[in-house]
């Protein structure tokens, strides 16, 4: 096991305001069991489960409530004891609606849990190993939430060479996973041990942005007697360093072509925090239920990193991290530069919720776009190398196919151009808003036939 | 009747939901800010010339501005201080003796033909301060290309105070036998003690200005570099006047830093920033060396005749996508 | 003087080539059409709307002429031009209504809350995309005008956040029905004068917290107008809808309404 500095850096990126002291160095707390959670059939990438509980129904801690449902999708299992009290439609963290099972819990959870038994990753078969990492609703907890198990069993004709740990956490506030990584470290290395047994034994990559020493720290001691080839790459703090794409190229120099998966270029990338929970469900036959989730913002009393249920109340949070100051101006889930604007505090989090900042008017604002000045500080900060200006203005112009011609199916998202436009241009919301009416416009045809 | 509100009503937008909080008028106030020690030289040559000039410039500009985005009953967008900085380039590309009222005339039709009637700032094909200048040139050629001496008279032995030239109109005059290559001529070039337009005298000035913007990363080296390189590369080949001396005359520092870098239009990619400059440097110097040209001086004319090509530049260098 | 002479001599060479090239081009080169794509063109109103499913009417007849579409699908030009057109092709037309598009909510700006203030491109997906959009209902009207903007007449108005349709100049094409994200707007007889304006199914408490005017599907319409036998009403889940193949005509239904979601002819509200 060796540390080193990443060899290939790629063009553009942003140095945005990281603000991650507020909350680094503060332990995982745990958060006492909330009254009432509101657990999402829909918290992964893909179909959503099918919800098995009924309103009435008593249900146990660790209890599968929902079913995979689909070869892209995952179970959801209850997080606590309680009581089923309503399953309905309720509002996500990402603005969109979708059936969820509301549990009153237990005042007294002595029930005991219902845990799948533990398996020794040692002698257990591949075979049984992925069947628990599906079984245990694992899924990316970085943003996506793409179901860990279709991740891990690559289409036969691919092979897995690489297999990369995501600890990059490059959005600004967030310290879940650079905690996680100090805390949790043996468990990332049993998590990363079982994953190369299901790979059939890939190299392994941890990267890590460089303004995580600790976390760098943690893990080199955790790792030192490790056999077989794996390396901690020290990537420079830069944002969207976290991308799949570019850590891919950051850590080994291979170039995802645009519209595919990493295995494409042999690798498999998987978020530090569900490398964990992989290790939970196999060892100790735990599902998942439960993450870490930043609580942070000018606009929170105790900024802190929480480990709560998964269903909790945004709202219960908050009153656990102090409270909320006076003159929030805006809620977002996830980070600043990717994560979701929500309405208001009664939403609850799912497997992907990584943060939950709140920002007064000192830090957010209302703002008016004026017309593109043409600076290209856009185009400079934008890592996918595309043009975001003229993205921006042909989709302003209703010129859906001339975006596409520009490439904007392969944007990520990231917000670096947003970001960095003196113009306040919505630029990044014009590329997802070309994106979803290619997708729209591509399904259509795909029903048509 | 409206239901009651209950709980707060938060903001509500698409991330990314932070900024870097840079904004239009803050980099036209690091050109303004980068324009200032050339400005004070100006003042330092010139006089109260100097600054009627300017203080003409730009207040015509500005009130072409706001009446025009009145007109169009647009939001007014003097606020965004791109006016006055185009009030100041154009101040400074002028003749330190020009009647006011003409240098008035320049303004308006800098603002209200050049940039408003294209939709205001951001649609403007070609930089406004130039195409007013342009424009200028052929209607007051007489007083465009005037100029007397300044306070501090042209002192570089040879280089004949009465006739109250330019460096460049006294190379376009074929000043035969005369020594190009001493000292004291290069140092007047550097430091301003020359005869030219506002802004084109001390190259040292306008350095400085330049280098605030790229610290500040308000403009980007590729244009400048471009355009000053092939200048002098040029020069170099054909082998007529110092390659420096090219540099430092006439409008080639400013022009080069301050007026081809205006990013509406000029290229968007690095890739087009060179070809932009590369193409900028060349048309000077062709214009500047045809020996059956008019013009001395082409730094304007070389700019605009890019700006227009800027949309074929930019077509053809588009960037390319990260994996492909 | 000769220099002058030269050049006005030159320039009429090249104009007298390149009219000599023009007229070759059209006598060898040009495409023969059918020449009744002509005239089924000229029969179409010529508003290149689109709403037919084609680039414009040119397209459209090129293709009714080679048989590959039927007559009927241009609504502004309705009954009229499809009579036209099934003579000239010598084929049965059949009679339509004229039909225009009508936006099924009323909760404006001073009526449905808004649960947070937008702040991003003006545009009704975008906005929808972004926390499930502003309106406290997540059924309603945006108002940031996707459907005006699409509507090749110039025949929706945003007014107090809300999208309403001008019934003379609408020609039915059902662009802004594809684009608006929440699937309320509907075409509609021209003739119908009674409409519910709401498009919220859910029940009625949840209805009345986000709006002042949504529909609570207490049925008293129905009742009203002659009961479920009559048949003016259908309803889906707590929203009542009007059955436009038997629209009611009873005027005195919109006072009745509890909730004042059935309005007359809206039209033309705001005195257009
Ligand atoms: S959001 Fe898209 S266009 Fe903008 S910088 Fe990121 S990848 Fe580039
Ligand atoms: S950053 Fe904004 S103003 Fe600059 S080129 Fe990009 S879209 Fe235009
Ligand atoms: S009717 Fe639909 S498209 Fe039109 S403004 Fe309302 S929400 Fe937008
Ligand atoms: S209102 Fe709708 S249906 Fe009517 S003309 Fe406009 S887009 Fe077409």
């Amino acid at each position: 096991m060796k540390t080193v500095k990443a060899q290939f850096g790629f063009r553009g990126g942003i140095h945005p305001q990281y603000h991650k002291d507020l909350t680094a160095d503060l332990p995982i707390e745990r958060l006492p069991l909330p009254r009432t959670l509101a657990v999402s059939m829909s918290q992964h990438l893909g179909a959503p489960a099918k919800c098995l509980v009924k309103k009435g129904d008593a249900v146990a801690k660790g209890q599968l409530i929902g079913e995979r449902n689909g070869f892209i999708s995952a179970p959801v299992h209850a997080p606590a004891a309680g009581t089923v009290t309503a399953v309905e439609p309720r509002q996500g963290p990402t603005g969109g609606w979708a059936d969820a099972v509301v549990i009153e819990t237990a005042e007294d959870p002595s029930g005991a849990p219902v845990l799948m038994p533990p398996l020794d990753w040692k002698t257990a078969s591949r075979e049984e190993l992925l069947a628990r990492v599906n079984d245990a609703g694992i899924c990316g907890m970085g943003g996506a939430g793409f179901p860990s198990a279709v991740k891990l069993a690559p289409p036969p004709d691919k092979h897995c060479e690489y297999l990369i740990l995501n600890g990059a956490e490059c959005e600004p506030y967030l310290t879940g996973d650079c905690r996680t990584m100090i805390e949790r470290a043996d468990r990332i290395r049993l998590g990363v041990e079982i994953m190369r047994k299901i790979l059939a034994g890939p190299a392994v990559r941890i990267a890590v942005e460089a303004n995580k020493l600790a976390s760098i720290a943690a893990l080199e001691k955790a790792f030192a007697d490790i056999e077989g080839n794996v390396e901690i790459v020290v990537l420079p703090t830069l944002y969207p360093q976290g991308s799949e794409k570019h850590q891919i190229y950051a850590c080994t120099k291979r170039l995802v072509p645009p519209g595919a998966l990493p295995i494409s270029v042999g690798c498999v990338v998987e978020n530090v925090g569900t490398v964990a929970a992989l290790a939970d469900a196999v060892e100790n036959g735990v599902p998942l239920t439960e993450r870490v989730t930043t609580v942070s913002g000018d606009g929170v009393a105790r900024p802190c990193n929480v480990l709560a249920p998964v269903g909790t109340s945004y709202a219960d949070l908050v009153a656990f991290a102090g409270g909320e100051k006076d003159g929030v101006r805006k809620v977002i889930s996830g980070g600043p530069m990717m994560g979701f604007n929500v309405p208001s505090l009664q939403i609850a989090t799912t497997k992907t919720t990584s943060g939950l900042l709140l920002f007064t008017a000192a830090s957010v604002f209302q703002y008016s776009s004026s017309p593109c000045i043409n600076c290209g500080s856009c185009v400079r900060a934008c890592p996918m190398q595309l043009n975001p200006a003229y993205i921006s203005r042909a989709v302003e112009a209703n010129d859906i196919a001339m975006a596409e011609g520009f490439g904007v199916m392969n944007c990520l998202e990231c917000g670096a151009c947003s970001f960095s436009c003196p113009a306040y241009r919505d630029v990044t919301q014009f590329c997802r808003r070309a994106k979803a009416s290619i997708r729209a416009k591509a399904a259509a045809k795909a029903a048509k036939k | 009747m409206l239901p009651k509100q209950t709980g707060e009503r938060y903001l509500l937008s698409s991330s990314p939901h932070a900024h870097a909080r840079r904004t239009v008028s803050s980099l036209m106030l690091d050109v303004l800010v980068a324009l200032l020690p050339a400005f004070c030289c100006a003042v330092y040559f010139f006089g109260r010339r100097a600054l009627f000039l300017a203080g003409t410039c730009i207040a015509a500009c500005l009130v072409t501005e706001a009446l025009c985005r009145l007109a169009m009953k647009r939001e007014n967008t003097i606020g965004d201080l791109s006016a006055v900085l185009t009030g100041l380039l154009l101040a400074l590309n002028l003749p330190p003796d020009l009647p006011l009222w003409m240098a008035a005339v320049g303004g308006v039709f800098a603002i209200g033909i050049c940039k408003q009637a294209f939709g205001g700032l951001g649609y403007n094909p070609f930089n406004p301060a130039l195409a007013a200048r342009a424009f200028m040139l052929i209607s007051f050629t007489g007083p465009m290309t005037t100029w007397t001496a300044s306070a501090w008279q042209i002192s570089a032995g040879g280089m004949d105070a009465a006739t109250t030239a330019t460096p460049l109109a006294f190379i376009k005059k074929g000043a035969e036998g005369f020594d190009w290559s001493q000292a004291a001529l290069l140092k007047d070039l550097f430091f301003g003690n020359v005869n030219g337009c506002l802004g084109e005298t001390s190259a040292l000035a306008l350095l400085i200005g330049a280098c605030y913007l790229l610290c500040r990363r308000t403009i980007t080296w590729h244009i400048p570099f471009a355009f000053i390189g092939t200048v002098f590369l040029f020069a170099m080949v054909e082998g007529g006047v110092p390659p420096l001396v090219h540099v430092l005359s006439g409008g080639v520092v400013l022009g080069a830093c301050f007026m081809a870098t205006d990013y509406v239009t000029s290229p968007i990619t690095a890739k087009g920033k060179l070809i932009f400059g590369c193409g900028c440097g060349l048309v000077t110097m062709l214009i500047r060396t045809a020996p059956t040209g008019a013009y001395p001086e082409g730094v304007s004319f070389s700019i605009l005749i890019m700006n227009a090509i800027t949309p074929l530049i930019n077509r053809y260098t588009q960037p390319k996508v990260f994996g492909k | 003087m000769t220099a002058i002479l030269t050049a006005t001599l030159v320039i009429a060479a090249v104009g007298a080539l390149a009219a000599l090239a023009l007229a070759v081009a059209d006598r060898y080169l040009a495409v023969r059409e059918d020449p009744r794509i002509g005239l089924v063109t000229a029969a179409l109103p010529g508003a290149n709307c689109g709403g037919c499913g084609f680039a414009g009417c040119g397209d459209y007849a090129r293709a009714l002429v080679a048989g590959t579409a039927a007559p009927g699908a241009c609504a502004p030009g309705g009954d009229a031009a499809n009579s036209e057109i099934a003579k000239i092709l010598g084929v049965a037309a059949e009679a339509t209504e004229r039909r225009v598009a009508l936006v099924k909510c009323c909760g404006t700006r001073s009526e449905a809350i808004r649960v947070g203030d937008y702040n991003g491109i003006c545009d009704c997906a975008a906005a929808a995309a972004t926390a499930g959009g502003d309106k406290g209902c997540r059924y309603g009207c945006l108002g940031y005008g996707a459907c005006a903007n699409v509507c090749p007449k110039h025949a929706i108005r945003i007014e107090d956040g809300l999208a309403i349709v001008d019934k003379r100049l609408c020609v039915g094409c059902g662009k802004c029905v594809s684009v608006c994200p929440r699937r309320l707007i509907e075409l509609v007889p021209a003739s119908a004068t009674i409409h519910v304006l709401c498009n919220n199914p859910v029940r009625g408490p949840e209805v009345t917290k986000v709006c002042g005017v949504g529909c609570i599907g207490c049925r008293l319409c129905e009742k009203n107008s002659g009961g479920k036998e009559a048949g003016h009403f259908t309803f889906n889940g707590f929203l009542a809808h009007v059955n436009y193949e038997n629209p009611p005509a009873d005027a005195t239904l919109v006072a009745k309404c509890p909730r004042k979601c059935i309005k007359e002819d809206p039209h033309f509200e705001a005195g257009v």
